[in-house]
């Protein structure tokens, strides 16, 4: 029975658990209410995955109202995925972020910091969930305003000027974004997803349809910080605390790549983007320039927070990278990597922000000695990096397997090219913390310090096992990956 | 339980050996225990494995399936046998001789260095019994990066340095070159298991195939071709029983049987030598033999003078392999074995000096074969197998080599075979000669030591009289050997 409304759950609960969370002023039981609440929706999320994979697509109108007229929500392979990364990631950084919070968080504002996590949590599950253009819309508003005030919490005074940056580019985003819904409305008359994909077609031609489709392309490009349009990444990322960077760097531009994957291949269809526009090349090129450019400025980030950051821009690289093949290869590529990248940042973060809660800071210079200090959180940051570089046995090494094979199925020599010599830089700015957290002696103004608490290390460790994990045993992922991306594919032809 | 689980079992002896040495860390003398015990087990069960290979049996066993169609497979097949003979004997010889070393230099770090050796060890297993591309670049990887704590053991700037060398090469050719051929060859053939004869059901076209083959010799940076050799030098900061066991036999070898095993398994002789495009790579390796030789030549630094010279005899067996013989396979082969028994001599003695007489340069070594004869005795021993000269299993690999490239018509793999002899003999010779015959000058200073401690001694002794004995009785390895080239097509 409830079973049915499993759908409207996913997003429910969180969404009512927001404001109630506020009533709590404990910052324990707000953080114990927060938690629970995160695993209920990751429970959620689980079942709809294995009832998409048994029964097929799910679709769910929302207070009855059927389909082209109210709002559907509707699971595929592709966001059953979305919504399985999302979820589990919020609920192990909730289980990490106890005493990080606790100490880059004023006490009374921790409760209002939780609802704000589970409002961003909310966002994000709903982008991915709902099969209507525009209540997207809602929720990418939704989780871009919680992540505004997420971001801002952070110690540093920058982090209200990395707040506004992200505000305003957000901003853009989303209200070209909403152009483009607009223009869509304008032509078709409906704002559901399937039924857009059925009328396009018909209107394909026009310049209107042409124009809502650069709208969207760039707006979402801004959410998902597509290179160039990446400017506002690094600082959000550097100066939000450290539980925030690392729940936003593996969900929030991950359910943006998967707006992209769905407007692209769902409503308008590979047909009309690969073939009228030659946007593949063009996005293979942003993408290239995201891999290289990323990742060698990454090389000379003096903190570690705001390397991974660039890190990330150049892992979203990859993921275009793979979407520009319009192959099933390529796709499952993208796809795989959009997960595996989730984990393996999610993770990094992770062990920085136990870093952060110990010695205070991210410089680079300040992690001298944390090798022989914190070997737990220094073992995690290297099988992290590792992941990066894509060595084998790790996460990474499955995404390159598939980008490249993707490459050389197509015979794009330059782009095989580009994820390699990707994988080099990384290895490169991986290894410069690594050589410094190992081979540096603790420099004498810096009072020693012990390891992260369990409660901090744990769930960093089980995001580096499941990078082990997912490097050595693919059914889940690589399975899942291909069936969306094949999935996708059809839905395009 | 059949013979195939051995080979697992092979693989995780010495990781399981590294938990326990990690759990010994605050008792050194189990600790050494455990790694000594460790090593025997894995020899043993290496053993067990070769009746059935000698019988011509090949187990083979599918552990996981991480990529559809491409599993995480083992199979053993001669020349991994004999790799992981070498390999797995050579562990204890160099466990002991580690004790004496570690504990006569007071080294720190100590468990750490017990604890990464295994796990190399591990992953070298996974190298020789591997049954495809993807296994055995896993594996390869693993071993690139738990031999990096070993070569930065000593934690300065130098070797920190030397380390990011030794990483940036081997990274950068295997993940650049040899991933990306790895690849390649799945989706031209389909496969990426060994296969005798070749897996490419239908030839690729002859620039496809030299491409390919470009992409793997120089992706396997562990066979330092040069100009890719610049890490093996750089290991050198390294403990020396690590640049022993793991730069002169482990990591290197497992380069090197990579590039054999490409050669016979993943393109096959004949297609290889129907495509004619392997000359090239003939040229290479020889050079690199030359190149190599004469840059020994000129070093004065014990260990760096034996890297160079390490680098020369690889690219013999990657010469050899070129080559497309059969029988100059059966060289390669070989001298896969013989190599590592001459080398791991020199390198023990090269570690026995310093621990003894605290000495790592050539010019200071004047006279010191009266303070340490039977570590000076073995270096001898180990520079006649160098060179190639009976009564040492140099020899044999050499005469075979020789044959294969007359059989081939190999002018030049000949000329340079006969070249680099008189090479080696110029590079070593004097070392011996001036160790026993040269009275001690004022710059090496009238011996005060005596020999090395006793566990050294014994090390470097049981490999040298195994570099005589292999050159009297070379039945098994020759078994193996030919059981690889017998079985081809």
């Amino acid at each position: 029975m409830i079973l049915r409304h499993l759908p409207a759950l996913q997003v429910v609960i969180p969404l009512i658990a927001a404001p109630a969370c506020v009533l709590l002023r404990h910052p324990a039981l707000a953080w114990g209410f927060s938690l629970v609440v995160s695993l209920v929706t990751l429970a959620v999320a689980i079942l709809l995955l294995v009832r998409v994979m048994t029964d097929g697509v799910l679709s769910y109108a929302l207070g009855s109202w059927a389909a082209p007229w109210g709002i559907e929500y509707r699971v595929d392979p592709v966001n059953a995925f979305v919504l399985l990364i999302v979820a589990g990631i919020g609920a192990l950084v909730l289980l990490f972020a106890k005493a990080s919070v606790e100490k880059e968080i004023p006490r009374e504002r921790v409760s209002l910091f939780y609802s704000a996590y589970l409002l961003c949590l909310t966002g994000s599950l709903g982008i991915a969930i709902t099969g209507d253009a525009f209540n997207l819309f809602v929720f990418l508003e939704i989780s871009s305003l919680s992540s505004y005030i997420l971001i801002s919490q952070g110690r540093d005074r920058r982090a209200l000027t990395a707040a506004f940056q992200y505000l305003t580019m957000g901003t853009i985003g989303a209200t070209f974004f909403v152009i483009g819904v607009g223009l869509l409305y304008m032509m078709t008359g409906t704002l559901n997803m399937m039924d857009l994909s059925q009328r396009l077609p018909e209107v394909a031609t026009t310049r209107t349809v042409r124009a809502a489709f650069a709208f969207l392309t760039v707006g979402i490009g801004l959410k998902l910080a597509l290179f160039p349009l990446h400017l506002w990444l690094p600082n959000a990322y550097t100066y939000a605390p450290s539980v925030v960077t690392a729940f936003l760097a593996a969900t929030a531009t991950k359910v943006a790549v998967y707006v992209l994957l769905r407007f692209f291949f769902t409503v308008f269809g590979a047909d009309f983007i690969f073939r009228t526009f030659p946007l593949d090349e063009f996005l293979m090129v942003l993408a290239f320039a995201g891999i290289l450019v990323a990742s060698t400025v990454a090389l000379f980030q003096p903190n570690v927070k705001r390397l991974l950051a660039y890190s990330s821009v150049a892992q979203i690289g990859y993921m275009i990278l793979g979407i520009s093949f319009v192959s099933a290869t390529g796709l499952t590529g993208g796809v795989v990597h959009l997960f595996n990248h989730a984990i393996m940042k999610g993770g990094l973060f992770l062990a920085l922000g136990c870093i952060a809660y110990r010695v205070g800071s991210t410089e680079i210079t300040d992690l001298e000695g944390i090798g022989t200090e914190m070997p737990w959180t220094a073992g995690a940051f290297v099988v992290g990096g590792l992941g990066l570089i894509g060595i084998p046995l790790t996460a990474g090494f499955i995404s390159k397997w598939y980008l490249i094979l993707a490459a050389i199925e197509q015979g794009y020599w330059h782009a095989a090219a580009v994820v390699v010599i990707g994988s080099l830089l990384a290895a490169l700015y991986v290894w410069r913390v690594v050589e410094v957290m190992y081979f540096r002696p603790r420099p004498p103004g810096r009072a020693p310090v012990m390891e992260a608490p369990l409660s901090m290390l744990l769930p960093t460790w089980v995001f580096m096992a499941l990078t082990l994990y997912f490097g050595s045993n693919t059914q889940l992922t690589v399975g899942v990956a291909r069936q969306a991306a094949i999935f996708l594919l059809r839905g395009a032809s | 339980m059949t013979v195939a689980w051995l080979a697992p079992l092979a693989v995780s002896i010495p990781l399981a050996g590294a938990v326990l040495i990690g759990l010994a860390h605050r008792r050194p003398n189990l600790r050494e225990a455990v790694t000594l015990t460790t090593a025997t087990a894995l020899f043993l069960c290496t053993c067990a494995l070769l009746p059935s290979v000698l019988d011509g049996q090949e187990p083979r066993i599918v552990l996981a399936e991480p990529i559809p169609g491409v599993p995480l497979a083992l199979h053993v097949e001669p020349l991994g046998m004999l790799f992981a003979l070498i390999a797995s004997f050579l562990w204890i010889v160099t466990s002991i001789y580690s004790i004496g070393y570690m504990r006569g230099n007071r080294e720190s770090h100590q468990t750490r260095y017990y604890v990464y050796f295994a796990i190399a060890l591990g992953s070298t297993m996974g190298v020789a019994f591997a049954a495809n591309l993807l296994t055995l670049f896993i594996c390869y990887e693993i071993l690139t990066l738990s031999t990096y704590p070993l070569v930065t053991h000593h934690g300065t700037p130098e070797a920190v340095r030397a380390g990011r060398t030794y990483l940036g090469l081997l990274l950068a050719t295997s993940i650049g070159f040899q991933l990306v051929a790895i690849l390649w060859t799945w989706q031209l053939a389909g496969t990426l298991s060994f296969r005798l004869g070749g897996v490419f059901a239908d030839p690729p076209q002859a620039t496809v195939t030299g491409l390919l083959l470009f992409l793997y010799l120089f992706g396997i940076g562990k066979a330092a071709l040069m100009p890719l050799h610049r890490w093996l030098p750089a290991a050198m900061v390294a403990p020396t029983p690590v640049s022993a066991l793991l730069h002169a036999v482990a990591v290197v070898k497992a380069g090197v049987f990579t590039v054999a095993k490409v050669i016979v398994y993943v393109f096959g002789l004949d297609a290889l030598q129907q495509a004619g495009i392997a000359h090239w790579a003939v040229y290479v390796a020889g050079a690199t033999i030359l190149i190599a030789s004469v840059i020994a030549l000129r070093q004065d630094n014990l260990k760096r003078r034996l890297a160079y010279s390490t680098v020369s005899q690889l690219s013999y067996v990657v010469m050899a392999a070129t080559v497309l013989a059969p029988l100059s396979v059966v060289g390669a082969a070989i001298h896969i074995a013989a190599h590592a028994f001459g080398k791991i001599t020199l390198f023990f003695a090269a570690g026995a000096i310093y621990t003894a007489a605290h000495k790592t340069e050539i010019s200071q070594l004047d006279g010191i074969g009266r303070a340490m004869p039977w570590t000076m005795g073995a270096f001898a021993i180990g520079s006649l197998s160098m060179i190639g000269l009976p009564p040492a299993v140099g020899f044999v690999s050499k005469w075979y080599m020789l044959l294969g490239a007359l059989d081939a018509r190999n002018g030049f793999a000949i000329a340079v075979i006969l070249a680099s002899t008189l090479l080696n003999a110029a590079y070593f010779a004097p070392i011996v000669y001036a160790a026993f015959f040269r009275p001690p000058s004022k710059r090496s200073g009238v011996a005060q030591h005596g020999e090395a401690p006793f566990p050294i001694v014994l090390a470097l002794t049981i490999t040298a009289v195994l570099t005589l004995g292999l050159f009297c009785v070379p039945d098994l390895p020759l078994q193996l050997a030919f059981g690889l080239v017998r079985s081809l097509p």
